[in-house]
């Protein structure tokens, strides 16, 4: 990125911004020297082919690479406004965790009842308060675009849902804990395309009030619901920008070539 | 019709088909057999001792007279004894288990110690007897008592629990752990408010199945000194004169139901044998209730876990 800086593409106010960033797993240096800009109340989709390392990136965000021995984080992930490092050993990741929700690609709630899915995150927090816990649920089950469909049923067991309802679960699980972004790693990919439509509307909802950084496979998926775009091949960003002109005006070959189908 | 492959392709089928049916048979035989035979062992009890399975039967002390021999003592001895041991067995092995497997840095030590659980659970039982011999009686003096006896059993049965705690841990998806953990959960409320819970089906197995094992032991009860004939119950607490200690019962002297059988075995009057048959049947019906329990706790348990 040595012709442009990536942050110098984004109007909007950052919300956090990847700096030199690198990643090992182990001795496998999986991320290198990533400047990836995450813009405040936008979408920004992370694409690029298998094993290129969109996961390992998202991942380092609520440093969930802290749960495995021998990982390893270099260079910085800045978060805005407090200008932290939140990959800096001094920072907690607990207090990362519960700012930067995440939602996964296969859904996966607890085995626990609805209520309980969606309640957990203010419960480790020690809110016990069951008026504030019901309130806290209802607007997440909402906001999720579910509490219709299960305001009767909320003491069922989550598993009863079908897969795109408990990925809507999973999202409301994430929002309950009133998060300030939030990591979404192929969420559609288990999904038919009746229930992704649905998560894509959603995610289009959410971006009013909390910052998205998405991996996705689907190209179509990338274009439709993100605003800013960044392309990642063998741990590098090579290319990151307004997802209209990235799509229409790569910069790089590499890019030009993902996106058209040659490769990947 | 067919042509000259096929009819070489049919007779290499069939050659194939041979072997299935020659080990569906055998296989079927072999489990046959097994099944026979301890039905006929069962029945040869069944039919020696029922007579013996009275009311009285449960409420006497054993006495010189068969007919009026009773197991009380024995089979108050067994349960209190399977108290003591549930409740030394069951907290330090989940407590072991959810250590090596979700706190222990992985690395040679913890492999070590890995392995060497796993031999635990396959060291005779008359070993943990001596060692109980020399631990609870001579060294802490806790004497010839339900105590030691409830301790070394449960020493027995650590092993089984640590490795079906474990097993039960190892069956949760990753992706379960991770949701929690992506929630801002610590260790211990990712431990506490799932894996436990989830854990729980595979743990109240290994718990049954470690106590219908300790059940039905004889030589490390024998090994520590239990009594042969015994003709008291372990004092209630705070009752008598002067009232008993809450805890004195854990020193009482006692005998348990499998060696009160090998007792009445040994002599040579043929009407205490059908006593001990009438005990025999009792071991196994509480052995196979306790894992009637076990399959029905599993089940109920896993139907809310899908994966
Ligand atoms: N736990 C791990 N230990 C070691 N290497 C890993 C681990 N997880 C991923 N990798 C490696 O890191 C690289 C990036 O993987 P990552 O999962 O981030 O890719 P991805 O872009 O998300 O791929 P996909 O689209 O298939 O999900 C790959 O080469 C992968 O083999
Ligand atoms: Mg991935």
């Amino acid at each position: 990125m040595s012709e442009q800086n990536n942050a110098t593409i984004v109007s909007e106010p950052l919300k956090a911004e990847t700096r030199k960033f690198n990643f090992y797993y182990g001795d496998n240096h999986a991320l290198k020297n990533v400047d990836l800009p995450v813009a405040e109340r936008m979408v920004t989709a992370l694409i690029g082919p298998s094993g290129c390392g969109k996961s390992t990136l998202l991942r380092s965000f609520n440093r969930m690479h802290d749960l495995y021995p021998g990982n390893r984080y270099e260079g910085e992930i800045r978060l805005y406004p407090d200008d932290v490092n939140l990959v800096s050993p001094a920072v907690d990741p607990i207090e990362i965790r519960m700012r930067i929700s995440m939602v996964f690609q296969k859904p996966n709630p607890f085995p626990k009842t609805i209520f309980e899915n969606v309640a957990y995150g203010l419960m480790v927090r020690g809110e016990k308060r069951r008026s504030v816990l019901e309130e806290k649920v209802e607007e997440a089950l909402r906001g999720a675009a579910l509490w219709e469909e299960v305001k009767d049923r909320l003491d069922d067991l989550a598993f009863n849902l079908s897969g795109g309802q408990q990925q809507r679960l999973c999202i409301a699980r994430a929002l309950a804990a009133d998060p300030e972004i939030i990591l979404f790693d192929e969420p559609t990919s288990a999904l038919d395309p009746i229930a992704t439509a649905s998560i894509e509307e959603l995610i289009a909802e959410i971006k009013e009030k909390v910052t998205i950084l998405i991996v996705t496979h689907n190209m179509q998926q990338a274009a439709r619901i993100s605003d800013y775009t960044a392309f990642m091949y063998l741990g590098e960003l090579v290319e990151f920008g307004r997802t209209d002109e990235l799509f229409v005006r790569p910069r790089k070959k590499q890019t030009e070539d993902y996106i058209t189908g040659r490769f990947g | 019709m067919a042509s000259k492959e096929s009819m070489e392709l049919r007779g290499v089928i069939a050659r194939n088909q041979r072997w299935d049916l020659i080990v569906g048979t055998v296989g079927l035989l072999a489990t046959a057999l097994g099944v026979i035979i301890l039905t006929l062992l069962f029945l040869d009890l069944v039919l020696d001792g029922w007579r013996r399975l009275t009311p009285e039967f449960f409420l006497n002390f054993p006495s010189r007279r068969p007919e009026e021999a009773g197991i009380l003592s024995a089979w108050v001895g067994s349960a209190l004894v399977m108290i003591v041991t549930a409740f030394t067995a069951v907290p330090l092995g989940v407590a072991a288990a959810i250590y090596l497997e979700e706190y222990a840095p992985k690395n040679w030590v913890t492999e070590l110690i890995e392995i060497n659980v796993t031999n635990l659970a396959a060291v005779p039982s008359i070993i943990y007897g001596l060692l109980a011999l020399g631990l609870f009686v001579y060294i802490l003096g806790f004497g010839h008592s339900i105590l030691t006896a409830g301790l070394t059993l449960g020493l027995m049965i650590l092993p089984i629990i640590i490795v079906a705690t474990r097993e039960a841990l190892r069956a949760i998806p990753v992706a379960i752990r991770e949701a929690a953990y992506a929630l801002g959960a610590t260790r211990w409320q990712v431990v506490s408010d799932h894996l436990i819970p989830y854990a729980s089906g595979g743990i109240y197995t290994g718990v049954i199945i470690g106590l219908s094992r300790a059940i039905g032991e004889t030589a490390p009860v024998i090994t520590i000194g239990a009594l042969t004939f015994i003709a008291f119950l372990p004092p209630i607490p705070f009752s008598g004169d002067p009232p008993a200690g809450p805890f004195d019962w854990l020193f009482s002297p006692f005998t348990v139901l499998p060696i009160q059988m090998f007792n009445w075995l040994s002599r040579p009057q043929s009407a205490f044998h059908v006593n001990a048959a009438a005990t025999g049947i009792v071991i196994i019906v509480a052995t196979l209730a306790m894992n009637g329990i076990a399959i029905w706790l599993r089940s109920r348990i896993r139907a809310k876990l899908k994966w």
